[in-house]
């Protein structure tokens, strides 16, 4: 998608607009505001869930569940305690590390596999590259749920069941389509005739590469690690399904965390935060990546 | 960027076919471990799930495997929860996809204005989308719906408090409307995924010419009918698109809030609970297939949509 480039016809005709028309500048300018104070309401009322879940994880179990709810209860750590097996003595780094692990190896590798991909989707072109790069999106459509049942078929007969490793080869090729899509479209703004150009030039390889395509591509590279990141750290179905004690995941820990005797509020709270943390800070480092991500690289 | 085709035709000057050749492998070879990987790894198991469908499978009976015919997709098709679960799906991604587009473009509408503290509101915007699907159903389920200590039953006995009375109402949110919450935590999530796309669609919008219907005195209204809304149909079609193909597929929300009770069951989880629960493989398989199916033909429809999309790109 194009950016805004040519600013300067904008900005004439705005200065003659306001030199042409006056439009009651105090019923606009007070129409303005309200529609600020609305965006503030409607921003609060979404996050008013998230930092409720933060209000309640640093509550005691029994403040936490009253109701009325007692905002100004006293603070404490009790509930992240208790996440970290204070009385249970069921540590969640395991899984946490799971997490980790299975995200950073399989981003690692759909780059691997990904960035070689665009190069030939989009610089030195295939014949019917659009036909392959149909295939990848339309991978991404079929619904995961009717491929699940013969991996673990498969899983079980091989001894791979509750292997971290079956998680990350899944992940990658759960996350590789989006991954191909969206490096094609930071690929494909690489200045070709500039790479001829330095060819022609004797310029080295290395050269070339760091002067022409790095600057390029690197965004590019952040945002598909990002977005391969957060998929491959919420997934939930393929690691309930395929994994058990030794290689269960986050998400997964989190699911078997809701007892049906006591109070345990605060403790799932605690538990969500720290689970999203990685997301979070993820995210919001890179938020204008995030859209790209999204949008598999076709919005920039 | 110009056409595929056209590139290196006309400047080759036609070398030996066998040179040729091997430049066309130089070419794929970069191309294909990532499409071999793909095509083993989503491929395949279809073709396994196509394969197990027509057998009779069941892992508690492992004596009775064997060749099964139409008989597992005769018991998708009468299967009343199958069938309801096709509609829950449909009835789910609709709702929420809609809805959360909806708000998405009115909030978009609103971040794309000036005003004091935009880049606090649109941080606060995407924060529920970072919040591990998982964790956010959690939330929903035990801090917000919970009829006893949860924050919606809480402020409603302390508004009621407020006003002196102590019988505030308090309803149980999941097992009086299970659909509408589940959908609930799920555009809450998805909302700020499409106000993301769409405020970027809305950036790209050629203020020139706005500002010039400005000055030839068109109103909000006009600008919004005949300007705005059509620059946005492509980003609201590809917004539709990318939250349809997650949210047709959403497991985490119904497992966690409602377990796929009270009619909230869709065909990912159906799926997995007659697999994983009743360990049925035939005839997980054979909705399995069903289910690609009925994808491959809405796919087709939308995959026209990107493709008109990745034109315009290709054409610049």
């Amino acid at each position: 998608m194009s950016q805004i480039t040519d600013v300067g016809p904008t900005e004439n005709s705005r200065a003659t607009t306001l030199n042409n028309r006056k439009p009651r500048p105090d019923r606009k300018a007070r129409g303005g505001a309200l529609l600020g104070l609305l965006a503030w309401v409607i921003g609060i009322l979404f996050v008013v869930p998230i930092l409720w879940m933060l209000l309640t994880s640093f509550h005691s179990e029994a403040d936490a569940a009253t109701n009325p709810p007692s905002v100004l209860a006293p603070l404490t750590l009790q509930g992240y305690r208790e996440f970290f097996g204070a009385s249970t003595g069921a540590s969640p780094w395991p899984p946490l590390l799971n997490s980790m692990t299975a995200s950073l190896v399989s981003t690692l590798l759909v780059l691997l596999l990904a960035v070689p991909a665009a190069y030939a989707l989009s610089i030195k072109k295939v014949e019917k590259w659009t036909d392959v790069m149909f295939f990848f999106l339309s991978t991404k459509m079929l619904p995961i749920v009717a491929g699940l049942l013969p991996i673990y078929i498969f899983a079980q007969n091989i001894g791979m069941l509750d292997n971290i490793w079956l998680l990350i080869i899944f992940y990658t090729a759960m996350n590789l389509p989006i991954a191909v899509w969206m490096m094609r479209s930071f690929l494909a703004e690489v200045p070709v005739e500039m790479l001829e150009a330095a060819q022609v030039d004797g310029a080295g390889l290395i050269r070339t590469l760091k002067d022409i395509i790095a600057p390029v591509v690197a965004p590019g590279i952040a945002a598909v690690s990002l977005i391969c990141f957060i998929f491959s750290w919420n997934e939930l179905l393929f690691a309930r399904v395929l994994t058990a004690t030794v290689a269960q995941t986050a998400p997964v820990f989190l699911t078997g965390f809701v007892t049906s005797q006591g109070l345990f509020l605060a403790k799932v709270c605690a538990a969500a935060i720290v689970v999203s943390l990685p997301v979070l800070a993820a995210g919001f480092a890179a938020q204008d990546k995030l859209v790209q991500g999204l949008s598999m690289g076709a919005v920039k | 960027m110009s056409s595929a085709t056209t590139t290196s035709a006309p400047t080759d000057a036609r070398p030996s076919a066998a040179l040729r050749r091997s430049g066309d492998w130089a070419r794929r070879a970069p191309l294909l471990p990532a499409l071999i990987f793909t095509i083993i790894l989503t491929q395949l198991p279809f073709v396994a799930t196509l394969v197990i469908s027509f057998m009779n499978w069941n892992a508690y009976y492992p004596d009775e495997r064997g060749f099964a015919g139409l008989d597992n997709f005769r018991r998708v098709f009468t299967d009343i929860n199958m069938r309801q679960s096709v509609v829950t799906t449909i009835l789910l991604t609709a709702t929420v996809v809609l809805v959360s587009l909806a708000l998405g473009l009115g909030i978009a509408l609103l971040l794309d204005r000036k005003f004091a503290g935009r880049g606090a509101v649109r941080t606060m915007m995407i924060a529920p989308f970072l919040i591990v699907p998982v964790a956010a159903a959690l939330i929903w389920k035990h801090a917000l719906y919970n009829p006893e200590y949860g924050l919606f039953n809480g402020l409603l006995s302390a508004v009621w408090k407020l006003f002196g009375s102590d019988s505030p109402p308090q309803p149980d949110w999941i097992s009086n409307a299970p659909l509408i919450s589940v959908e609930l935590a799920l555009i809450w999530q998805w909302t700020p995924f499409m106000m993301l796309i769409l405020l970027a669609g809305l950036q790209s919008r050629p203020l020139d010419v706005i500002e010039a219907a400005k000055m030839d005195g068109a109103g909000t209204w006009d600008i919004f009918r005949y300007m705005t809304l059509p620059h946005m149909r492509q980003y609201l079609e590809l917004a539709g698109l990318l939250g349809s193909i997650y949210v047709v597929q959403n497991f985490d929300a119904v497992f966690t809030i409602t377990s796929g009770g009270l009619g909230t069951a869709n065909l990912p989880f159906t799926i997995y609970q007659t697999f994983y629960n009743e360990q049925d493989y035939g005839r997980a398989s054979a909705a399995g297939v069903v289910v690609v199916i009925g994808t491959i033909i809405i796919a087709t429809f939308a995959l026209r949509t990107v493709s008109t999309l990745f034109r315009e790109e290709g054409g610049r």
